[in-house]
């Protein structure tokens, strides 16, 4: 077993709000760039941002808990009137901007709407003022006989999270992917038909770097599935599509970046066409390696590594759930075969991870090429305990501790997960729970 | 934790039985493909298709991937469903070539009568034209090259709008539209007001046309509304 995972916590969302079905279900993890923090937004619109307790000497084994560090309504529910149809307050996508003073900054999205929150500790509190009194009243000026400075007193820690920008009504379609450059100073946005690149202070304007919406909709054939920036190029980025292609562009080459600089399609594979192989092809995720030498795709039912020199096929594809490719007909006729999922690299490019059903989650080692099937339940978390590895029975005899594909729950599935930037520490949401893992120390 | 029942979400239209082998649907070329005839099984997996590509249009903003895939999965399989029926190529810029019309060259009624009915369900949808787009250098990637392809016509009347028209004042609401968007010829007749929805009626065939006055009556509705969306474009 090359990673020994055991279960630290489990965040049960009711808990933290009221018991609104809807809003319960987690829809994006994300930790910030030191790992300290991790956000989770979900689909009432709310931002659950947890920090990683300090270790202590005096516990050893708790090995840095997160705990609720901020809680704030992000987006609230909208009304288009043009179109009469209400906007879901659902958190799309949560990306942090690197920490450069003592506040946070994070961009959250719905499906129309950017916004850069600010949030900032304060445990401080000044008092003694002069034309004030100590509940705030002013005071009658003929009363003041002397002058005092006031002075800063602690006070409890209050963490408070304020709006600071909104990058509203530049998106005509869903926003599906946000990505901070590494410029720190733009960042894009991405809808099913374009992409936008904005200026962190101007929320009025945006420019529009690719367009793939026809002149005649009737001639739609493929949407925008995921865009990202490069990690250390901040003149690249790629997008992903329906169609299973990724294009890498430089907005050094033209404003408008319709035209690809690379574009990676792997070739179909003749003994599985089937009249699903389009779907399955659909890219639901991509990410850049933290090096930024790799791309990585997941599609339906494979994860794929792509070197960025190599256009015409992935130096590495993973199985995540072969076992599906047979029962595609009925995750079509349920739609389960539009799940999408994400898929997310190690701090070191060395493992990939990505979900799947049953609340099962799927790790790959990309050097050994070992793989392991976990599962995040609540049955199965015993405080510390090693995470068992799955394993699905295809066919024939089933073991003991085997589940038959017949027997998996589709409507577990696992959307969302990430890895800390630097330790073995992930976040798996499932629904409405929020799993953290870390890995056991020897 | 085991044994959990594969939980299936039933749509409320489908009335399909369950689908006891999963290999029929494959080519007919598939080596494992079974005993039932694909063109039998095809047909329910087309009428599966149809069912949710209409399912997907009445939702008051329809999710664009899971439509374009639904479509594409239609092509796919009428293309297969009827493989001798010459459908004409899509020559630029289309004339009319709505999904109903492509559907119409094959031979079966029922098809097109269920995408006829689509189409006039889809002309209840307060659609807002688009202002045409700059045209990329190479063409946008989506565009189907050559061949016969049942089109999104559907997609047109959900021209999307958002609040965001006003940047300019009411000067630039006006400043994108040319005549190219009335030479659209997917405009169905009559979008705007309500018009009974013929639930499968046999027999539809015509694909719609417009002439003279309702192109006219649709450029006073163009005019008229004057909610139209202007795309952000670079340096703006």
């Amino acid at each position: 077993m090359f990673l020994a995972f055991v279960f630290s916590q489990c965040v049960l969302y009711p808990h933290l709000y009221t018991t609104e079905e809807k809003s319960d279900i987690i829809s994006t993890v994300e930790f910030n760039h030191t790992g300290e923090l991790l956000a989770t937004g979900d689909k009432g619109g709310r931002v659950v941002i947890f920090q990683r307790e300090q270790e202590s000497k005096n516990q050893v084994h708790r090995r840095g808990e997160y705990n609720v560090y901020s809680t704030f309504q992000s987006h609230e529910p909208e009304f288009d009137y043009l179109k009469s149809l209400e906007i879901e307050e659902k958190i799309n996508k949560i990306r942090w901007l690197p920490q450069q003073n003592a506040a946070y900054f994070l961009l959250s999205t719905n499906d129309k709407t950017v916004k850069l929150w600010k949030v900032s500790e304060r445990d401080k509190r000044p008092e003694g003022y002069n034309l004030k009194d100590e509940e705030g009243r002013l005071r009658d000026p003929a009363t003041i006989t002397t002058l005092r400075v006031p002075v800063l007193r602690p006070m409890d820690l209050m963490v408070e999270a304020t709006p600071r920008r909104v990058f509203a009504n530049a998106h005509t379609y869903h926003i599906n992917s946000i990505s901070v450059n590494s410029d720190y100073e733009t960042y894009m946005s991405a809808d099913d038909l374009r992409i936008n690149l904005w200026n962190f202070e101007i929320t009025n304007q945006s420019f529009n770097i690719v367009d793939i919406k026809p002149a005649n909709m009737e001639e739609l054939t493929e949407v925008i599935t995921a865009a990202e920036f490069h990690p250390h190029h901040c003149n690249t980025f790629v997008y992903s599509s329906s169609k299973g292609t990724i294009r890498l562009c430089d907005m050094r080459a033209s404003a408008l970046c319709d035209r690809h600089t690379k574009f990676f399609e792997e070739p179909e594979d003749p003994s599985n066409r089937s009249f699903f192989s389009e779907i399955i092809s659909s890219i639901s995720d991509v990410k850049f390696s933290h090096s930024g030498r790799y791309i990585m795709t997941r599609d339906y039912l494979t994860v794929k590594v792509w070197d960025l020199n190599m256009e015409n096929r992935p130096i590495e594809t993973y199985q995540v759930h072969d076992y599906l490719r047979s029962k595609l007909c009925s995750l079509y006729e349920n739609d389960c075969i539009f799940d999408k999922f994400e898929c997310v690299w190690n701090g070191s490019d060395s493992v990939i991870m990505t979900g799947s059903y049953n609340n099962f989650f799927r790790m790959f080692d990309r050097n050994t090429k070992r793989d392991v099937t976990l599962e995040a339940s609540r049955e199965n978390s015993k405080p510390r305990a090693i995470l068992k590895p799955r394993k699905v029975c295809v066919g024939g005899k089933r073991r003991k501790d085997e589940i038959s594909v017949d027997s998996l729950d589709f409507s577990k599935k696992i959307l969302h997960t990430a890895w800390h930037p630097s330790e073995n520490i992930i976040a798996v949401a499932a629904t409405n729970n929020l799993y953290i893992f870390q890995d056991k120390v020897n | 934790m085991l044994s959990k029942g594969l939980k299936r979400k039933r749509e409320e239209e489908e009335e399909k039985e369950p689908l006891a082998v999963d290999a029929w649907w494959l080519d007919p070329g598939h080596a494992a493909v079974a005993e039932a005839p694909p063109a039998v099984a095809s047909s329910s997996l087309f009428d599966l298709s149809v069912l949710k590509l209409h399912h997907s249009l009445q939702q008051s903003e329809p999710d664009l991937r899971h439509l374009v895939l639904v479509v594409n999965t239609l092509r796919r399989i009428q293309a297969s469903m009827a493989p001798a029926a010459a459908l004409p190529p899509v020559p630029s810029p289309p004339a009319a070539p709505s999904v109903a019309d492509n559907l119409l060259a094959s031979s079966d009624a029922a098809l097109s009568a269920s995408m006829a009915s689509l189409l006039e369900d889809l002309s209840h949808i307060e659609g807002l034209s688009q202002a045409p787009q700059p045209l990329a250098d190479e063409g946008p990637p989506g565009r189907s090259i050559g061949g016969a392809a049942p089109s999104l016509g559907a997609l047109d009347l959900l021209g999307p709008a958002t609040g965001c028209l006003l940047d300019d004042g009411l000067e630039g609401l006006f400043e994108d539209i040319d005549t190219s968007m009335y030479d659209n010829e997917l405009w169905a007749p009559a979008s705007e007001g309500l018009k009974p929805v013929p639930e499968d009626g046999p027999g539809k065939e015509e694909a719609p046309e417009l002439d003279e006055a309702e192109l006219d009556y649709l450029m006073d509705v163009l005019v008229g509304t004057q909610a139209l969306e202007r795309p952000p474009g670079p340096g703006r």
